[in-house]
């Protein structure tokens, strides 16, 4: 198992609302191998896209990074904690952008509609490289050429507003890539998106990390995309990591019982015609609601009682890459949670 | 889950919807004079019959008619041209797309329609009671008591406790929602339901739910569903037959299990294997299309598809192929579809082994 290029480490990420605390993100744990995709995958709620914009430091208040790790490589050796720095900061402004990679669902409200997609494309460039307009804009068609725009040298001088869904996605992605990233974070980036048009851009993804061996964090709540596109998985349900491991495993061998549930629940083309399917019981609770204990126990058609509602599960190393966080694989005899190693430490 | 699949009797009960040529054409206005300068051609020519007790989907990407043409048939939606011949309880066929207005209204307790949104589908201002019972009252069941009786029936048919009557819908989740937006329809009886994209702003563990629900009471109440929606897998677990939509012309209709398995039309092919699969034993070689959906203002000529068609030839380009039978109940548009053998999905079909990336970096 290669050293993770990024590494989160029980991150909480809340917001503090008149009614109360929203406790977004509580306790995720992850980590990202270079050259490798991961997948963090679940439903709405589940505090996947909180985890993204942490790791951006984007989050808008009244969220807040409230504790955990947030441990990025860096090119020459270091490590940083992101959770450390400060959003706004020089350094933290240097890696968003820079060495993170970005693309969001919506590609109309992520690009601006007064600006043509050369001068967003240009402004990013020289953001995170010493070249001159001319050397940026020629580097910005070569980027649109890249990610398979048409006709790049008439269309860097377009608006976003007179591009297709696809085309826009597209942009949205060569602006990503502007300043070389080695990490690309893409927030359900084909939702918005038609099926045929989603295929072209996820084959794009896999095609550009092969070509410059990214890291990609690839957040979606469609099971087939996760099964299609990633190596690893992160299963996340109400702001925590429930299971991880490597895609197979997870589809084929999943441990924790959400992950279970989930997985017969969805609805598939390789499906008998009108075959009912299994359903999980219940519906996501509200954020005000969290429940005590495990927060699947309510849904959970193995939760012990007595056990499951009055204590919160830790991750259990289940082998390489692997974990869940379940009271089911706890050793009965030994009790306590197993550790959860620590693959990097930040030197301070 | 069930091994064999048994022959549904919808395979032979009586046609209650019969489209025939429909068209819905938009006009462009420019100018001044707001002068027509072309024409949007959303619903282009759609023919099609659902039986009672059958589900029949419409699928096709944005763009393709196939909410248009849903609209039509409920008459939200004037037609341009052609018939929508509806078999009313009585046994009596009328002609939805040129009845007057005044004796629309006692059919529309017939068709009935779920909507996709169910938070802005449902009042907020209004309790539960009174949004199921609002299409009681409007025709007419004037007793209070009558009305709230009915309610409590159908929450017991959509599986909501009858203790939820009183309260309004932000205290609802959004699958409890969904149901009761189901209530509401099946309220008058209603022969035909139109459900657009009923589970599509729904969370996976709560669609399935739903689609369940669906199913069951269409064998309850024996109701025929006209069901639009673009997520192949949720057409998949409720159709009996399905029609394929691309720039507002049915390119493909087949019994569900046939198109899955063997599609006649190179878009049905290709939308098929564009639908990411849940198991990463599957990795597929996709077709991935060129291009873009063609403008339906200006479609290109011979069949629309061909620009973006793998097996195009130089007939395609000229002339625009018929919409034919080629098996038992599957038609579809394309010159070429004898002999072409297209790929399907189906268990054990082909597969790509998962990529093995070097984990040693």
């Amino acid at each position: 198992m290669a050293e993770p290029i990024l590494s989160v480490r029980g991150l909480q990420t809340w917001f503090h609302q008149d009614e109360g605390i929203v406790r977004a993100v509580d306790g995720a744990s992850f980590d990202l191998e270079p050259g490798r995709t991961l997948g963090i995958v679940g439903e709405s709620g589940c505090g996947k896209s909180v985890t993204a914009r942490s790791i951006l430091r984007i989050v808008e208040r009244p969220g807040r990074v409230e504790g955990g790790q947030i441990l990025l490589r860096r090119a020459d050796g270091r490590v940083t904690d992101l959770a450390r720095l400060d959003g706004q900061g020089r350094e933290m402004r240097a890696i968003r952008g820079g060495e993170i990679g970005y693309v969001f669902q919506e590609p109309m409200s992520s690009l601006s509609s007064f600006h043509t997609i050369g001068n967003q494309l240009i402004e990013a460039i020289r953001l995170h490289a010493a070249l001159g307009k001319r050397a940026a804009r020629e580097r910005g068609v070569e980027l649109l050429s890249l990610v398979g725009i048409p006709r790049p040298a008439q269309r860097i001088d377009s608006y976003s507003f007179e591009l297709s869904g696809g085309l826009r996605q597209r942009v949205m992605i060569a602006l990503a890539l502007a300043a070389e990233p080695r990490i690309l974070i893409a927030d359900e980036p084909t939702t918005a998106l038609d099926v045929t048009t989603q295929a072209q851009i996820l084959d794009l993804i896999r095609r550009l990390q092969d070509e410059r061996d990214l890291a990609v964090i690839l957040i979606t709540h469609d099971m087939g995309v996760i099964a299609e596109m990633t190596d690893d998985v992160v299963v996340m349900y109400l702001g925590r990591d429930v299971e991880r491991g490597p895609v197979d495993a997870i589809f084929h061998e999943p441990k924790h019982p959400y992950t279970r549930s989930l997985l017969r629940s969805i609805p598939s083309v390789l499906a008998t015609p009108r075959s009912r399917l299994r359903t999980v019981e219940g519906s996501i609770p509200h954020p005000y609601n969290r429940p005590a204990g495990c927060p699947f126990h309510p849904r959970c058609p193995d939760a012990m009682p007595g056990l499951c509602e009055r204590s919160l599960p830790g991750a259990v190393a289940l082998g390489e890459r692997r974990e869940a966080s379940c009271f089911l694989h706890e050793k009965p005899a030994s009790g306590a949670t197993a550790p959860v190693p620590t693959l990097l430490e930040p030197r301070a | 889950m069930s091994a064999a699949v048994p022959v549904r009797p919808t395979a032979v009960a009586p046609t209650i919807l019969e489209v025939e040529n429909l068209k819905k054409w938009f006009p462009i206005r420019r100018g001044l004079l707001r002068r027509v300068v072309g024409q949007v051609r959303a619903v282009d020519d759609v023919s099609f019959t659902i039986r009672r007790g059958e589900t029949l989907s419409l699928v096709g990407e944005s763009g393709c008619g196939k909410t248009t043409t849903s609209r039509c048939i409920l008459r939200a939606l004037t037609p341009t041209s052609g018939a929508i011949r509806f078999r009313t309880e009585a046994g009596r066929q009328v002609d939805v797309a040129v009845l007057p207005k005044t004796e629309l209204r006692p059919l529309r307790r017939q068709m009935q329609m779920i909507f996709q949104d169910p938070f802005s589908s449902l009042n907020p201002r209004m309790t539960i009671t009174d949004i199921i019972a609002e299409p009681l009252l409007v025709n007419g069941v004037r007793d209070l008591e009558e009305r709230r009786r009915r309610v409590r029936e159908l929450l017991d048919l959509v599986q909501l406790p009858a203790a939820y009557m009183n309260r309004f819908p932000h205290a609802f989740s959004g699958g409890q929602r969904q149901r009761i937006g189901i209530a509401r329809a099946l309220a008058l009886n209603p022969a035909l339901v139109v459900a657009d994209e009923p589970v599509s702003a729904l969370d996976v563990s709560v669609q399935a739910q739903i689609l369940n629900l669906l199913l069951d009471l269409q064998d309850r109440l024996g109701l025929s569903y006209l069901f639009v929606a673009h997520d192949l897998s949720v057409v998949k677990h409720v159709s009996d037959r399905v029609a394929v939509m691309y720039v507002g012309k049915i390119v493909e209709l087949a019994p569900t299990a046939a198109i899955f398995a063997r599609p006649l039309h190179p878009y049905s092919e290709a939308l098929l294997s564009a639908v990411p699969v849940p198991d990463p034993r599957r990795r597929r070689q996709r077709i991935v299309l060129k291009g873009e959906v063609a403008d339906p203002s200006n479609p290109p000529p011979g069949c629309h598809f061909h620009p973006r068609c793998p097996y195009a030839i130089d007939r395609c380009r000229g002339e625009e192929p018929a919409l034919r039978q080629l098996a038992n109940g599957h038609l579809a548009r394309c010159h070429r579809a004898e002999e072409l053998s297209l790929g399907g999905v189906q268990e054990g079909g082909e597969t790509r082994a998962p990529k093995v990336r070097a984990a040693a970096h």
